[in-house]
């Protein structure tokens, strides 16, 4: 049995290597913008508009009213990030109600590529926003002797998101293929449904704690 | 568990690619549309609001229109009204003065024509009566009446006396010519010779007379005397009386005009009179005519 998608290996060639969780984050990431493509192509500033349109429009504003809620100031200049990271982690748990799909976002390796993105993206922000001197202060905060404890906590939040993400999506998958060994009639419909709701949870979970982390870089300076 | 550090890297790069991808295909033109639709919607809004504004506007302005108007109606209609009574007030003044002026006009014309038809009547009356006086007397005037008138000539030279008599004696000594008796016809022999006695005795002159013919007195007898006169004829009764109905019928219109002035304006006293004229105008001529 695999534990990650990481494992199946399509080609490779010394360092380089085509495995699964590439080929098929790329068939997302072909998938999402293709789609945002056809449905933007035509975009209307009517009073009335397309289905697919205000579907995405509720999608994206309901990000951007999300990051609002959490403390940033301007959202927008948060949102390509955020929101891309709960887009693609919620379409790649979504997939897995599709047959033989397995989600990237079940590899250990996507989950730490995404959690080393949101931690480069909060020094970014913070230091963006306050600025390098302002945002190192950050780290001795309360007091200098907190210092050693900011960067452990950096790292380790850094590091819980990759693994809560990889386990619950890995161990959702896992559930699933267990259980159809034990009872292939039913129960593994039922846990697929708990997985896609599980999923949208994650992606939920992830793209705030982000938003958070964001959040709290970009925050001290304006208090 | 293994992390595969190559996937890691490529899942980061595709990561990014994809926050490119998704933000040049779906949170650019997503916002966009929606901040497109909003402005347009504030847009619209903002007109709808400048047309309700307009419209307010434009009631106000009409409303004041039509206050102004009503306002302006009111006051050329009480302006008009006021005029027309004026108006009316002038030319009911003008007619009245005018019917008051034509009234007097025609009452003076009426009081005028009347006034010379009542003349005109009486003269011709007057005239008409001594016409008919005058030919009764020559009618009947035969030997008998010139004998009588004779008579009542000479009786009337006996009679003179005082100052009328002084004066014709006095006429008569200063008269060198022959004394001239005149008479409408010629006086019979026996009347001349009681005549010629009479002037003889009354005047005491031996002076001789002579008798003329004068168809002008009327059945009467004249001695002249160097301007004095004494004379008997129905002629002269006659001119006496003619001359005091032309004095009467002269005062009479001064009084009737006089009593007419006092009350104009009653329309019976110039109208009365005015048919009473008529029907002397009318009944008049013809028993004129008929006496002729």
């Amino acid at each position: 049995m695999r534990i990650s998608p990481d494992q199946l290996v399509f080609w490779r060639y010394g360092f380089f290597e085509l495995n699964l969780t590439i080929v098929t984050t790329w068939a997302l990431m072909l998938v999402m913008s293709a789609g945002a493509f056809l449905i933007t192509r035509h975009l209307k500033a009517e009073r009335t508009v397309t289905r697919w349109q205000s579907f995405l429009e509720i999608i994206v504003t309901m990000i951007q009213q999300q990051i609002g809620e959490v403390g940033l100031k301007h959202p927008g200049r948060y949102l390509s990030f955020i929101g891309t990271l709960f887009l693609f982690i919620a379409v790649s748990n979504l997939c897995t109600i599709l047959p033989g799909y397995e989600p990237p976002s079940g590899s250990l390796s996507t989950t730490s590529a995404l959690a080393i993105t949101v931690f480069f993206a909060v020094s970014f922000f913070g230091i963006k926003e306050q600025g390098l001197g302002n945002y190192l202060k950050t780290y001795l905060e309360p007091t200098f002797i907190m210092l050693p404890f900011n960067i452990i906590s950096e790292f380790s939040r850094t590091f819980a998101l990759a693994i809560r993400l990889f386990g619950n999506i890995m161990s959702g998958t896992m559930i699933v293929g267990i259980l159809l060994m034990i009872a292939p009639l039913i129960f593994p419909v039922l846990m697929d449904l708990l997985g896609l709701l599980t999923g949208i949870v994650q992606a939920y979970i992830f793209s705030i704690l982000a938003t958070v982390y964001i959040a709290a870089a970009t925050r001290i300076q304006e208090d | 568990m293994p992390i595969d550090w190559f996937t890691v890297v490529a899942q980061i790069i595709n990561f990014l690619i994809l926050v490119w991808l998704l933000k040049r295909f779906l949170y650019k033109p997503i916002l966009k549309a929606i901040d497109d639709r909003e402005k347009r919607i504030a847009a619209e809004l903002a007109q709808a609001e400048a047309k309700s504004a307009e419209a307010l506007r434009e009631r106000d302005n009409f409303r004041k229109k039509n206050e102004d108007f009503d306002q302006q109606r009111v006051a050329l209609f009480k302006q008009v009204t006021d005029a027309a009574n004026v108006e009316r007030q002038r030319l009911l003044d003008e007619a009245r003065k005018e019917a008051d002026t034509l009234r007097a006009k025609r009452r003076s014309a009426l009081q005028n024509e009347r006034q010379q038809l009542s003349d005109q009547i009486k003269r011709w009356t007057q005239k008409e009566v001594f016409e008919i006086a005058r030919k009764l007397l020559v009618d009947l005037a035969d030997t008998n009446l010139e004998e009588r008138i004779g008579a009542v000539f000479v009786e009337r030279l006996r009679a003179l006396s005082g100052t009328e008599k002084e004066q014709l004696m006095v006429a008569l000594k200063s008269q060198t010519d022959s004394l001239c008796v005149r008479s409408a016809f010629e006086l019979p022999q026996s009347v001349q010779n009681e005549v010629e006695t009479a002037i003889k005795e009354v005047f005491a002159t031996e002076g001789c007379s002579h008798f003329e013919i004068a168809p002008e007195i009327v059945s009467g007898i004249e001695l002249s005397v160097n301007g004095q006169k004494v004379a008997w004829s129905i002629a002269d009764y006659l001119g006496t009386l003619e001359k005091n109905v032309s004095e009467t019928l002269d005062s009479t219109p001064a009084a009737n005009a006089n009593s007419q002035t006092v009350a104009p304006s009653e329309p019976a006293s110039t109208t009365q009179p005015y048919l009473q004229r008529d029907e002397q105008l009318e009944l008049t001529p013809p028993a004129a005519k008929g006496v002729r």
